[in-house]
């Protein structure tokens, strides 16, 4: 634990589950939170201070699935430049995903990614198991031995879970563990070669298509699956009108699914394929205007739970080919706050605390850790961010190791400036 | 300096494009010039069948990654009788199977010197990526189901050769739209011309949602037949797709093939077109292809000429290998 103390203050506090939205001052003692709003005579004679002045002040961000390419891709990504580009974008901890090379299937798996990660000593790094061995979906991993060597869920995303019978396994072995299964909703068969969401962009383009309800249908089982089994189900990716629908009936039905959306879900949208920019070929595909508005709208009234990075790394020479070899994936963990201000907060789509509730608190809640709140005794996980801070993306601001996002060139409308981790200052 | 010399000069001086991607892109009145311009070398070939000298010196590309027989000799023909010389490159045999990307093939051609590459790939956008990638310039023959420009228009040229104009005429596009490159240019052209585009075939290979771009959108080639001046037969692509789009050849031939039978309840002066190879039987009778409506050859002599004019206006501005760096001194021909 750190001995540095550290006042916060004259920023926007932020935390949605601690009602908690006003100007304010947050002192961070011993690697917790130890007092909001302290008065002077309170604080540690060699406290440390950082004006926060116009700035947002929230708990640090929390990302489910985040691909770290380690080990396996290292041309895209490694726990090293991963965890670092975390780290610029906010986030304090995250639950990397299994779809590494080999797999993260066996108690080994586990280990190293947990050893490589405190070896790079940034955020804190959360590891999901696979639910099928070799993620092949055919039979179940270990999922007991996963469990006991720390995996915090499982799941084979990026591959959708498309053996029902697996998942309805799955899903009641997990009941012993009190563990998510997360499964990205796709029935892969009428997604099979597809480039794009199949609409009148894509009609024009003739790139091969990716139907809504490819994911409706994949939604719908495994909604139905769930209220069988009972159990704890996240569906990482929903994208589409249809799958919010389902997912909005069978909330109020009281079921325990939780589901999220990539943040390039809500910002882009299919007719910028019309570029040909092979960082917008995503997985589940960027949708038409119609579904992004019923997405956002069940953002704001909480159908979707969680927005992720979705970040997936892809290196240069993979996404200079034709469209068809080009693998999905965007790369998302450095820009993913100034990218939802920029493109969602200022519009109005959303306000500042249900973007945290998003991109923090709930993600954290369905992994079962702790953060995602800013109160008193919590890990002082926080960041800060300057709304007014302009940045352009280019390979050279960002520090994951692959630039494939769409938005190099552009200017975005504020930046994370700094973030601590169990009270220790990672970022300036 | 021949007439014929000064007017390509004159339809050249307006134009600023240095790629043809697509005819979506194009504005009305650049597609008028690019038919003007292949019309005077149409004319010029069938009056005196010489060789032009207006790109000599130049170097034209093609780079298939696709196979083709005719699109390909018709470009490579098209850059020899205007002076041009030609590298031929396909994908089989190439360093494509050692693994090399095809942004990097194509840097490579155009190291060789190239101004022109001229470029077909199985995938959409494949052309505009090389446009982005490349400083020469970059036309597109064909990429993916997306868009074959050239061929489209050489469709609309024959259309307005034999009918004079392209307005209010009403075209249908018959057969496999879904993943015809030939339907989307052509459906982009003859709009901007101001034509009524009908695109009629099976419901799994036409979809509704082209009535949402102002296209009239037909299942029964029965129905719309009377009202038809110009039917373009596609061909079913089979090799695109992994499950058979209908139960039987038998069964298409039947509701859309061209036959002695269906042409007596067409109009007495229909056209009928296709853009090749033709699968005589399946959606073409062999006497409807060799009979008095057909202009099936008629498109393949535009086709050279159409590439002519595109390899022309192109290339009729500034050559980006000229060897001084002046801009005063770089202008090529202009």
């Amino acid at each position: 634990m750190t001995s540095e103390s550290w006042l916060i203050e004259g920023g926007r506090l932020v935390s949605p589950e601690d009602g908690l939205d006003r100007i304010g001052r947050l002192l961070l003692v011993d690697g917790c939170i130890a007092a909001i709003d302290p008065a002077d005579g309170d604080l540690p004679a060699d406290v440390l201070r950082v004006d926060a002045t116009d700035c947002i002040v929230a708990p640090g961000l929390v990302d489910i699935g985040t691909d770290l390419g380690e080990p396996g891709r290292e041309e895209d990504e490694t726990i090293e430049t991963g965890t670092a580009a975390a780290l610029a974008g906010g986030f304090t901890s995250i639950a990397c995903s299994a779809s590494t090379d080999p797999p993260i299937d066996t108690p080994a798996g586990v280990e190293f990614v947990r050893q490589k990660a405190a070896r790079a000593n940034r955020c804190r790094v959360y590891v999901i198991g696979c639910v099928s061995k070799g993620r092949a979906g055919e039979e179940l991993a270990e999922i007991g031995s996963l469990v006991e060597a720390g995996a915090i869920a499982l799941s084979d995303s990026p591959k959708p879970l498309y053996n029902t019978a697996l998942l309805r396994r799955a899903l009641e072995y997990c009941l012993m563990f009190d563990r998510p299964i997360i499964d990205m909703p796709e029935v892969p068969s009428l997604t099979r070669g597809g480039v794009m969401h199949e609409g009148l962009t894509q009609l024009v383009l003739a790139l091969a298509p990716m139907p809504a309800e490819a994911e409706d249908l994949a939604t719908s089982r495994d909604l139905r699956l769930l209220e069988t089994t009972g159990g704890r189900l996240h569906l990482s990716s929903i994208s589409t009108s249809g799958s919010v629908e389902l997912v909005r009936r069978s909330k109020a039905r009281d079921t325990v699914v939780t589901v999220g959306i990539p943040i390039a879900n809500l910002c882009f949208c299919d007719e910028q394929m019309r570029s040909f920019d092979a960082s917008l070929k995503v997985n589940p595909p960027l949708r038409s205007r119609d579904h992004i508005d019923a997405c956002l709208e069940a953002v704001a009234d909480g159908t979707i739970d969680v927005i992720s990075a979705g970040h997936q790394p892809r290196s240069l020479e993979k996404k200079m080919q034709e469209l068809d070899a080009v693998p999905f994936g965007m790369t998302t963990l450095d820009t993913v706050l100034a990218q939802a201000h920029t493109f969602l907060v200022r519009s109005g789509r959303l306000d500042w605390p249900r973007l945290i509730q998003c991109l923090s608190t709930a993600p954290a809640r369905i992994l079962g850790i702790e953060g995602g709140r800013l109160a008193v005794g919590a890990p002082a996980d926080v960041l800060v961010f300057e709304p007014g801070q302009r940045w352009t993306v280019s390979p050279e601001t960002l520090c994951s190791r692959s630039c494939n996002t769409p938005l190099l060139g552009q200017e975005l409308e504020g930046r994370v400036t700094h973030v601590w981790v169990g009270g220790e200052k990672k970022l300036r | 300096m021949s007439t014929l010399e000064e007017k390509t000069h004159e339809l050249a001086a307006g134009w600023t494009r240095r790629h043809l991607l697509d005819l979506e892109g194009l504005t009305a009145e650049e597609i008028v010039t690019l038919l003007d311009t292949a019309d005077l070398f149409a004319a010029h070939y069938r009056a005196s069948r010489g060789k032009l000298g207006l790109l000599s010196g130049r170097t034209v590309a093609n780079l298939f990654f696709e196979n083709s027989t005719r699109t390909r000799n018709s470009f490579s023909l098209a850059a020899k009788r205007l002076g041009a010389d030609t590298i031929e490159f396909s994908s089989a045999g190439s360093s494509l199977a050692k693994g090399e990307t095809f942004i990097d093939t194509a840097k490579t051609i155009q190291a060789m010197g190239a101004d022109a590459v001229v470029t077909r790939h199985a995938t959409p956008g494949t052309s505009h990526l090389l446009a982005q990638h490349l400083a020469c310039s970059v036309l597109n023959a064909g990429d993916g189901p997306h868009e074959h420009p050239t061929q489209g228009l050489l469709d609309i040229l024959t259309i307005r050769q034999q009918r004079g104009r392209i307005e209010g005429a009403t075209v249908a596009l018959v057969g496999d739209i879904a993943h015809s490159r030939t339907a989307r240019s052509n459906i982009w052209g003859l709009k901007k011309l101001g034509a009524h585009v009908i695109v009629c075939g099976p419901a799994t290979l036409v979809s509704r949602q082209w009535e949402q771009l102002g296209i009239e959108v037909a299942y029964s080639l029965d129905a719309i037949l009377p009202r038809c001046d110009v039917l373009n037969l596609l061909r079913i692509q089979f090799e695109r797709q992994a499950m058979r789009p209908f139960p039987s050849v038998r069964e298409y031939a039947l509701l859309y093939a061209m036959n002695a039978e269906r042409i007596r309840r067409s109009k007495p002066d229909i056209l009928i077109m296709a853009p090749g190879p033709i699968n005589r039987g399946v959606e073409i009778t062999p006497d409807v292809a060799d009979g008095p409506h057909s202009v099936i050859l008629q498109q393949v002599s535009n086709g050279i000429a159409v590439r002519m004019a595109a390899l022309w206006l192109l290339l009729s501005g500034a050559d980006p290998h000229a060897p001084s760096a002046d801009p005063a001194q770089g202008g090529g021909e202009a």
